[in-house]
């Protein structure tokens, strides 16, 4: 696995490996000793062109609890209003020496350009662009999934994990919101479908991308119907950009009010679902508007814990690319390996 | 050394609009004689051409090729192409006429900037300059510009485009179809209605909706040529539809035609063969405006310039300097280079595939842009004793491999890098002189020369 991209064209081997590491590095942060030696020397650089608090933090926090140094390089703006283009910076890193680029931009494709435009040859790590992917997003949402729906954790969350090389067949999970500009709801639903999950999207027609119809999932324009008849396991609620919904040049819907009554996750909605169901949200939340208060902190929902995986998943990920270039195909190798035990057994 | 170089040439064995060969000798500006091989009269000191292929595959003699939409950037951008880079380009695929479109710095929205770009071509004199006047000043598409004063200018101008732009303003462009009619001029449009494309960077569909790319959908093109097919019909005016990509937008021209609408259209060479499947690696060579379509377009645009609705393909050329390729697809530049491509693009879907004879190609690529420019006194002549010789010789049974860096234009963003093209220009002459020779232009101090039709 030599970059992290997207999870469109992840095998489901490789999504399950991943999903692995991640246990046994959420394993190791119970520890009071919480660092791991893996990375020494390594030098991780967190290149941000936009705005993002959480990410940057848990990306930041999996480097260095690996023992890689850490470089944070935050560019506000595109590269056009910040006078040194995408290529320039990206020559910059590689003559320091960078192990692995993590970056989000708000130009869909940037990642991909980083790893393949010839101008660096570090691992690159797409921490979220434009809106096309966030693949450590949706990994982490997979794994809080399989922790809860397909595991048995300790009444802590740190238990042992017994989900460990478990996909996620026949899991229902629903993603509500604005799938138009979505990342997280891209790439979820891919690596939802890779892990065998059944994924249902909820939005207003017009939050929804013209082309779904590829996507392997279905598209529902209503959530009391797809809470009441479909009965997922799992609500994720995706976050709604007030200032550019109603009107002017947006007009995706005609009031946050009315976006609120029909897709807002209340503690009414929560209250139809099965009893195992968890609620989901990426952050950062609009309370009220796409989630109540009262769904959002419900003992059902996952959110923060949805955070504290998020760590373990790149963890996972920054060793997974850092950690040899044959690791990914060996890796699936030996998960191919441990199915046929299992079902020798 | 151009005075040293032959003004009289004879070309053997050639075929021409790809029928039985025939020998050609060209001086004084004009084909001097035409006939069986071996029948006509050589002049001394003739430059000879001789066609080494067969009956079949020997080289074809065409009208010189006219592009109705050409971007040669000067004034302003030329870092990009400058008059004289683009028009020597230009000779290189096979053109004796070229339209520059408007969208220069200033823009060419006055007399006096397209007199400039038409003395600039002048004095390059690779190529006939025709500029294109923009329909609005500086195609801000808020008030007209001074269209007669163009048309009456010695650029002479009769295509009229705020290409780039779309004259999305419904009353401005009636007025725009109404004005130019006292001059015999034609409103080229860029059909691109504004608010639908508002942040637009792709086909919106499958690839869009899976890349994270704003879309550019195909109703915010076909939304604006119905309205101008009916625009037109109204006032009686003619309309020429740039660049049409779409499936529905072929279906719409067809309909007007068969209406009686006085409407040409337009399709690019890359339109012809590229999908938005290319924009999945996010390679900004090929981000283009209107944007590569699907296949199912492709499909239907080919069919359309087969069965007559398309009536000309012209290149959008639009070259640009590398750093506005080499970064973000959002950020890039719109537009890729093609007057050395185009006519094997058009040769490989349309004539390989039986879709078109030569003679086609002679009409969609020369006599049907020398029509609807208002050119057709010096351009798409017949190839016939006493035309001037504005020809182009071409090689069908060639292929080259295409790429950026060694063409001619200034800028490298071909959409065909590394691909194998077939067909390739053996000699372009203008009124009778070599531009071109073996495949390379012929440099040394150009001629000149006047636009003929620029006199009359």
């Amino acid at each position: 696995m030599k970059h992290l991209l997207t999870t469109q064209d992840m095998s489901k081997d490789d999504a399950i490996l991943l999903l692995d590491t991640s246990a046994q590095m959420a394993a190791t942060q119970s520890r009071e000793n919480k660092k791991l030696p893996t990375l020494r020397g390594r030098t991780v650089v967190n290149l941000f062109y936009e705005d993002s608090t959480r990410t940057r933090i848990s990306f930041e926090t999996a480097a260095k609890r690996l023992s890689a140094d850490v470089i944070n390089f935050s560019a506000k703006g595109s590269s056009v209003s910040k006078g040194e283009s995408l290529k320039d910076t990206a020559l910059t890193l590689h003559a320091m020496g960078a192990d692995a680029v993590v970056v989000r931009h708000s130009a869909s494709g940037a990642a991909h350009q980083l790893a393949h435009a010839g101008w660096l040859d570090a691992g690159v790590l797409n921490a979220g662009d434009g809106m096309h992917q966030h693949p450590t997003q949706a990994l982490l949402d997979a794994f809080t999934i399989r922790r809860h729906l397909v595991g048995h954790v300790g009444d802590d969350g740190r238990g042992t994990d017994t989900s460990v090389g478990a996909d996620l067949a026949g899991l229902r999970i629903a993603i509500v919101g604005d799938v138009l500009h979505s990342r997280v709801a891209r790439s979820n639903v891919y690596l939802l479908h890779t892990l065998g999950a059944e994924v249902t999207l909820v939005a207003p027609p017009t939050l929804v991308p013209v082309g779904v119809e590829t996507w392997p999932c279905r598209v529902s324009y209503h959530l009391d119907e797809t809470l009441e008849r479909w009965q997922p396991d799992a609500v994720m609620m995706l976050r709604v950009q007030r200032e550019r919904m109603s009107g002017g040049s947006g007009a995706f819907f005609p009031s946050p009010m009315e976006y609120s009554r029909k897709f807002g996750f209340d503690a009414r909605r929560l209250a139809v679902l099965p009893d195992h169901a968890i609620v989901m949200h990426p952050g950062p939340m609009n309370r009220g508007l796409e989630i109540s208060a009262a769904a959002a902190d419900h003992p059902r929902s996952v959110i923060v814990e949805q955070v504290a995986n998020g760590v373990a998943v790149r963890m996972a990920a920054l060793y997974l690319l850092l950690s040899g270039t044959d690791s990914g195909d060996s890796g699936a190798s030996t998960q191919q390996t441990s199915t046929d035990e299992r079902n020798v057994l | 050394m151009s005075t040293a170089r032959p003004q009289t040439f004879v070309l053997r064995g050639v075929r021409p609009y790809g029928t039985d060969p025939v020998d050609v000798v060209l001086a004084d500006g004009v084909i001097a004689a035409l006939g069986a091989p071996g029948t006509v009269e050589v002049p001394d000191g003739a430059h000879e051409i001789t066609s080494t292929g067969t009956d079949e595959d020997g080289l074809v003699l065409l009208p010189g090729l006219v592009d109705l939409h050409t971007h040669l950037r000067e004034p302003g951008r030329e870092d990009a192409e400058t008059v004289f880079s683009g028009t020597r380009a230009a000779a290189a695929g096979g053109f004796t006429a070229v339209h520059a479109m408007a969208n220069t710095t200033p823009t060419q929205d006055t007399a006096g900037v397209v007199e400039q770009v038409h003395r600039l071509g002048e004095q390059a004199g690779w190529v006939d300059v025709h500029p294109v006047g923009a329909v609005t000043v500086g195609l801000g598409g808020e008030r007209l510009a001074e269209l007669g004063a163009m048309a009456d200018s010695a650029a002479r101008v009769r295509v009229f485009s705020d290409d780039g732009k779309c004259v999305h303003d419904p009353v401005l462009m009636r007025r725009a179809l109404e004005y130019v009619k006292a001059f015999d001029g034609v409103v080229a449009q860029h059909a691109q209605e504004p608010r639908l494309t508002e942040g637009a960077q792709m086909n919106e569909g499958v690839v869009s909706a899976q890349i994270g790319l704003t879309g550019w959908p195909a109703v915010a093109e076909e939304s604006i040529i119905a309205r101008d097919v009916l625009l037109a019909e109204h006032v009686g005016s003619r309309l020429h539809v740039c660049h049409l990509s779409t499936a529905g937008s072929v279906e719409i021209i067809r309909w007007a035609k068969g209406r009686g609408i006085d409407v040409t259209a337009e399709v690019t060479p890359h339109h012809l063969v590229l999908t938005d499947e290319l924009a999945r690696d996010y390679d900004p060579v090929f981000k283009v405006n209107p944007p590569l379509r699907t296949a199912k377009d492709v499909e239907a645009v080919r069919e359309g310039l087969a069965d007559g609705t398309i009536d000309i393909v012209a290149t959008d050329h639009a070259p640009h300097p590398v750093e506005d390729k080499d970064c973000e697809w959002s950020s890039a530049a719109f537009g890729m280079t093609g007057l050395e491509t185009a006519l094997s693009v058009v040769q490989q879907t349309m004539v390989d595939t039986g879709r078109l004879t030569w003679a086609d190609v002679a009409r969609v690529l020369s006599e049907n842009p020398a029509r609807i420019g208002r050119i057709g006194e010096t351009q798409g002549r017949p190839i016939a004793v006493g035309e001037p010789a504005n020809l182009v010789l071409v090689d069908p049974a060639a292929t080259r491999a295409i790429d950026g860096r060694s063409q001619v234009t200034a800028s490298d963003n071909t959409p065909f890098q590394g691909m194998e093209l077939p067909g390739r220009v053996v000699a372009t002459f203008l009124r009778g002189r070599a531009t071109v020779l073996d495949g390379a232009p012929v440099d040394g101090t150009p001629v000149g020369g006047t636009l003929e039709g620029a006199t009359r």
